[in-house]
Formats: C-alpha cells, structure tokens, sequence
C-alpha cells in the first residue's frame, strides 16, 4: 500500500514550489485560437523574470469540461484561464472561485476600456469583475454574389440591405432564391436560429434563471421561420462543423451564411481559392445586430501567482495586443481603443467581394446594445438539444415534432 | 499498527488450518515460546507467498475494484460535479433509468449495433481463418495483411468512415446513385446508421478475430483430419464436424471479449456524428449507445450520480450478455458427445 500510495503522491505535485530558474512560471489555458503565440516571447522578452506556457485545446467544449472538473478538483488549473461566453454563467456561478480582478488587477484596467456589453457580462451582481474581455462575434451575412446574379437576386449593396431588413423578406427572398436555382439559401437551420435566437433580450432563461423555452412566445416564432424556411428547401441541411459542411462551402451548396466575425477564417478556408472574389459581406443582419460568441481571460483562486498572471491578462487584452491576435488569427477585439484604431479599420481582406471587412465588424460591434442574458445551461441547451433538434427537421420531422424534442431536451437539460 | 497485524494474522488462521489438513496439532500453541528468529521464519513462510502476489491485487484494487465499487456508491447519490454536498437518493437513480426513453433508445441502439457487429465478424473470421489455414503462398503477407485494419488510428477510422457515409457528398451513395439506387440518409435512418457503424467495427476487428482462430485452427492435430478423409469425409463435413468443435474453447473467448467491447461502443458513434462534438448520438438519437448516454449524462449533463447508474447497468448487462454467449457458444461448437 505505501508503496502505490508513493506512487500516486509523485503523480500530484510537481509544480509547487519555486521553479529551478528562478523566474515566475505562469500558465495560460487557451481553447481555438487566440493568437497568442508570437505575444507571449514578446511579454517574456520586457519581463525577464516571467515564463510564460500555454495550453491549447482544440475546441471549446472539452477545454471547458476540463475547466469544471478541475474547479470541483480544486486544484490543476492553469493561472490564466479562458472562458467562452456559452460557459460564462457557469464560472459566475462559482465566482468564489476566481479572483476579482478589480482587485488584483493592474489599477489602470478599468472596465472602461472594453464595450460596455462585454464588460458588463462578466461582472457579478456585487461587483466583482472576474474576466478580462477578449474577442466579441459581432455578426454581419456573408452571401455568394455570384449566386445571386445567376438566381436573378439584386447584387446591388443597397438593395441586398433591403432584402435582408427583416427574417420575413430574407426567407421570402430566399423563396426566390431556391425556385431559380439548384443550390440552397442558407447551410444549417441552427446556424440562422442561432443569430436569430442571440438576438432576443433573454436566451432560453429568464433573468431570474427560469427556463422559457415554452412559455418565450419569441423563441417558438423564430423557430417557426426557420423550420418554414427548411420545408420549402431553403437549408442545404449540411451539419455544421461538420465534413460535409466543410465541403458544401466548396461545392457552393448554399448562398448566404451568417456570418460573426470568426466565421470570415472557415468561410475562406472551407470555400478555397477556386471562390475567391465571390463571397460578399453585409452589416444587414436581418432582425438587428447582435453578437455571437468571444471570450474572457479569467484568474482562478487556484493560481500561485494570481498578481503576476492578471498582470497578463490585462497586457494581452490590451487594444495593441488584440489587434495583433486579430491579425495573427482573427479573434475580433472587444476593446473601444481597438475598434476606433486606424490600425485595425484599415484593415482589408481581399477574399471576399467586400472592401473593409475589419469597419463592417468594428461598425456592427458598436450597434449591439446588450450582452444577452444567458442562464445556466444556455451554451448547452443550443449545441446540444437545438441544434439537433433542427437537423431533425432538416433529416424530414415534421417542424412540430421537432419542436416538442427540443423542448423535451431542453427541459431534461434544465432540471 | 502491531495491533492490526496481529489481527490479520489471526485471522487468517483458520484458512491456514483449513488447508494444512485436520490431524494436525495447532502450531500456534507450541510448547515452549518460539525466539524471534523462529517467529520471523514462521512468517516468512506463512505471508511471504501472499506478498509476492500482492503487487498485482494492490494494483487491481486502486485502479480497478475501488473505482467499480466507488461508481455504485456514487450512483446512490444525486452526485453534481464539482458538488462538495451530494444528496442520497438511494435506488432512486435506477428507478429513474428505467423509466427513462433515451436509456431504452440506446440499448436498442447498442444491441443492435452490436449483433450486427458481432455476428457477420466471427462469421467472416471462421472463414477468412480457414482460407488463411489453406496453403497460400506467402501465408506471413496474408496474416499481416488481414491484420492492417486493426493496426490504423481508431479515429482515423471513424473520420475515413464518416466521409465515407456522408449524405451529401459521401462515396458510398455517390455509388448507389451510380448504379441506380435511391440515396441514402446515413445519419437520419435508425437501422442504416447502425449497419454503418457496424461497418468500421467490422472492418477493423474481423483481422483480429481470424488471426486468433488461425492460431487455434493449426493447433488441432493433422491425424484427426486424416482419419476422417480415410473414413470418406468431405470438405464442409470436415470443417463442421472437427474444425469447429475444437474451436470450441477459442471461439467461446473470442465471443466473450467481443461481447465486451461490442456493447462498450463509443468511439465508432461518437466519430460516426455529422456534428463533431456532440454526444446525442445523431439528431434523434438514432445512434446514442449506452456508453454514449453515460458519457453525456456525466461531461455534458455533469449528473455524475446518474452516469454512475447507467455504468453499473452496463455492466451487469455485459455480465448477463456474455454468459448467455458462453452458454450458446458452448452449445454450437459442441464437441458431440452427447449425440
């Protein structure tokens, strides 16, 4: 017994301790891309006595998985970990858990720096601030303006605006679409609900963390829409994220997509070079502008060095450095010193049709009013119950089935 | 410390006694008080066996019969992560599962997946075994080659396999419309879900299995064959009357491990979802397996008490699956002597 027992104890504690060389270790958990990777030698080069090790996950579910468990662990964490919006409720909800950053924090960070929205999400009712804004989603609609000329659509950008005022013209419009053309409206039901669902006040909880799945009059109606549109042949019904959603923006399966900043990478990169210069960007988002997605910087109570690592945080999440992440990798920055930065503004893709795709985000940014309010399991009920529901539909439920799975999943989720 | 090992010891003496035959006088009570010397000899012979073999159940009990106790106890709680207050709910969770629809949809799921795994493959081994046991040319090329499967990433696999059964853009209904067949949703239709996972299991254990009834196959004597080919016997009665029977204890181990890994599917489903990540197993859960719904109820649903219900579950199933295996294999590969 001892000797496993030995054993185990060796497993646990090897970074206790001052390390060898003298120097401050830090850690930094990241999931995706945050661009980080040419930042850090640059911070290790002005703070000699600093090193810095990232950790990246893949995708964002399993590095938040890990996430709780090790918050219910108590110990394993890095000292600066990265939370998606999705999970944000989650972490508040354990807030005793992370330092305030208020507190410890450089004094000059104040929430000011960020857009008031995302500063305000992860802020607690008493005032603690626990993350550091990183990357918003504002959304814009990317559409194949190829597509649309050979479907007999206006391309004209004035024009195109009309079309997508609201989700009625856009699905009428899409109507049109599919009955003068062989390829679809738009790729996946649940991508459109999303934008559509993120544009409500409240998600599928009330502020008080009541589910209102059911009795949210605004939910069902946006899933009536979307499911309208599938029975008519609007969805190229292709799974996002998927392998064959990946090829569908090859093949040009469809010819709009929502479209959050974030999205410009895989549009272009699912698309390829065959496609280029046929991809255009609109700040008309039908039903308004909203975000979707992005993340904080956050420093859990477990850290050894919760000082030196805000410290960090705060230098990464500084407009300079955002932009340069956004550069390296696309994470669009939430900081107002960074949206009003010429640096950033002039920035210009020329994959898409679209001159200046940095100002239609930075523009759409600055129009959103609120971060929704998203209660408990609010990341999960989307990826896990909805969308799945939808590729029912899709798959040929019938709209009111699918209807009644997504409330039933929801509701198991919720309990 | 000297008290417990006092207490162990005596303990165990009525097994020592038990064993050393009855006759005996009791050694414990000697005449005159043994030295230390002869104490620590005595010791030696009676516990040093034991702790030789210790290093195994010491292992087995941390790493397996502690966490398989520990999941029945979780399952007795309403057991949240990261929860420092579990409540007890007694059999509660289990009454909960047994009423639960998506628990039943994934048995289904798994024992259908399942015997369409399992029985083609050990078919198919037998077979593929008794061809390899012909005489080939270049018999070392073939083994490896019927072995490759079973080497490739388990996630290649399922990644290869998923593009393979895609709906839209996938091969294998890119050859259906081909030669004039209807296209067929991989992910939507229940059954063709299924026989397509069972497809990546398949192609990645029928190797395996052959190999291990190759080895059995050679190992039964030439003279038996003889005697039969003398006695006017033919190919397929040869196969079926001595070649299978003596299979016998090969095929009953083939079955039994199949059975365990085949109703533990997780990885196959999991790779086979059009939406990567998601573990409902499609979009209706039409291919949610048990272990599937066990992962979702504890990473994603975090109900660590629950997850642990459905484990146990599990687990006395595949004990009950694989003794009515044992039982049928037993009684197919029968040696006939109660003919």
């Amino acid at each position: 017994m001892l000797v496993t027992g030995g054993a185990l104890a060796a497993c646990g504690g090897s970074d206790d301790g001052p390390a060898a060389d003298g120097k401050i270790h830090l850690t930094i958990a990241t999931f995706n891309e945050f661009g980080y990777e040419n930042l850090i030698p640059e911070y290790e080069a002005s703070h000699p006595n600093i090193k810095i090790e990232q950790t990246k996950t893949g995708q964002s579910a399993p590095h938040h998985q890990n996430l709780l468990t090790k918050l219910g662990a108590g110990s394993g964490l890095a000292d600066i970990e990265a939370i998606e919006e999705g999970f944000l409720s989650q972490v508040l909800d354990k807030s005793g858990q992370f330092n305030d950053l208020k507190e410890i924090g450089p004094a000059d960070v104040k929430p000011e720096r960020w857009l008031k929205w995302k500063a305000d999400a992860a802020t607690t009712k008493d005032g603690k601030v626990i993350g550091y804004g990183t990357d918003i989603g504002p959304v814009a609609m990317c559409y194949r303006k190829d597509l649309f000329e050979a479907a007999g659509l206006p391309t004209d950008p004035e024009q195109v605006k009309a079309m997508f005022a609201t989700w009625d013209s856009y699905f009428e419009a899409g109507k049109r679409f599919v009955d003068n053309s062989e390829v679809a409206w738009f790729d996946s039901a649940s991508q459109v609900f999303n934008v559509m669902q993120n544009q409500l006040p409240t998600g599928y909880y009330d502020t008080s963390n009541n589910l209102v799945i059911e009795t949210n009059a605004a939910i069902k109606a946006n899933w009536d829409k979307v499911t309208r549109a599938v029975t008519e042949g609007q969805s190229a019904k292709l799974v996002a994220w998927g392998p064959e959603w990946n090829t569908g923006f090859k093949t040009s399966a469809f010819a709009t997509k929502t479209c959050p900043s974030w999205m410009m990478g895989p549009v272009e990169g699912n698309s390829g070079p065959e496609n280029a210069g046929k991809w255009a960007i609109t700040d008309a988002v039908p039903g308004g502008p909203t975000n979707w997605g992005g993340s904080y910087l956050t420093v859990p109570k477990q850290s050894k060095h919760p000082k030196e690592a805000a410290e960090l945080a705060a230098w990464l999440t500084a407009p300079e450095q955002q932009i340069k992440a956004f550069k390296a990798k696309g994470p669009f920055p939430s900081q107002l010193g960074a949206l009003d930065s010429p640096d950033l503004l002039s920035l210009a893709n020329d994959y898409f049709v679209t001159p200046n795709t940095a100002q239609v985000f930075a523009s759409q940014a600055k129009k959103v009013e609120r971060a929704q309010f998203k209660g408990e399991q609010d990341g999960n009920i989307q990826d896990n119950v909805i969308a799945p529901a939808l590729q029912a539909v899709e798959q040929g439920t019938a709209p009111d089935d699918g209807w009644k799975q997504a409330v039933e999943g929801a509701k198991k989720l919720a309990k | 410390m000297s008290e417990a090992t006092l207490d162990v010891g005596e303990r165990s003496e009525p097994a020592h006694r038990a064993s050393a035959g009855s006759g005996e006088p009791d050694r414990r009570q000697p005449r005159s008080r043994p030295t230390f010397r002869q104490r620590l000899s005595q010791w030696d012979v009676k516990y040093s066996p034991y702790l030789y073999i210790a290093p195994f159940f010491i292992l087995f009990g941390v790493v397996g019969l502690f966490p398989l106790l520990y999941t029945a106890y979780v399952s007795l709680y309403d057991w949240e992560l990261a929860d420092d207050t579990p409540t007890f709910l007694g059999l509660e969770n289990y009454v909960t599962l047994f009423g639960d629809a998506q628990f039943w949809n994934a048995l289904v799921n798994t024992v259908s997946i399942f015997v369409l795994s399992s029985v083609p493959q050990l078919v198919i081994a037998v077979f593929l075994a008794a061809l390899l046991n012909t005489k080939l040319r270049a018999p070392t090329g073939w083994r490896v080659a019927v072995l490759l499967p079973y080497v490739v990433s388990l996630v290649a696999v399922g990644l290869i396999f998923s593009n393979l059964f895609g709906s839209n853009f996938g091969l294998i209904n890119s050859l259906f419309e081909m030669v004039g067949l209807d296209r067929i949703d991989w992910q939507a239709n229940r059954f063709a879900s299924h026989i397509a996972i069972a497809t990546m299991v398949n192609w990645r254990w029928t190797g395996y299995n052959a190999l291990i009834v190759l080895a059995a196959m050679q190992a039964i004597p030439k003279d038996i064959y003889e005697a039969a080919l003398v006695d006017g016997a033919k190919a397929v009665r040869r196969f079926f009357s001595i070649t299978l029977p003596l299979l016998r204890p090969t095929l009953i181990f083939v079955v039994v491990t199949s059975t365990i890994g085949g109703l533990q599917i997780f990885t196959e489903p999991k790779l086979f979802d059009a939406r990567p990540g998601l573990n409902t197993g499609g979009s209706s859960g039409q291919f949610q397996t048990i272990t599937l719904y066990m992962y979702q109820s504890a990473f994603e649903n975090l109900d660590f008490g629950y997850a642990s219900a459905i484990a146990w579950v599990l687990f006395v199933l595949i004990l009950a699956i694989a003794m009515i295996n044992f039982v049928i294999t037993r009684r197919l590969a029968s040696t006939g002597e109660d003919r």
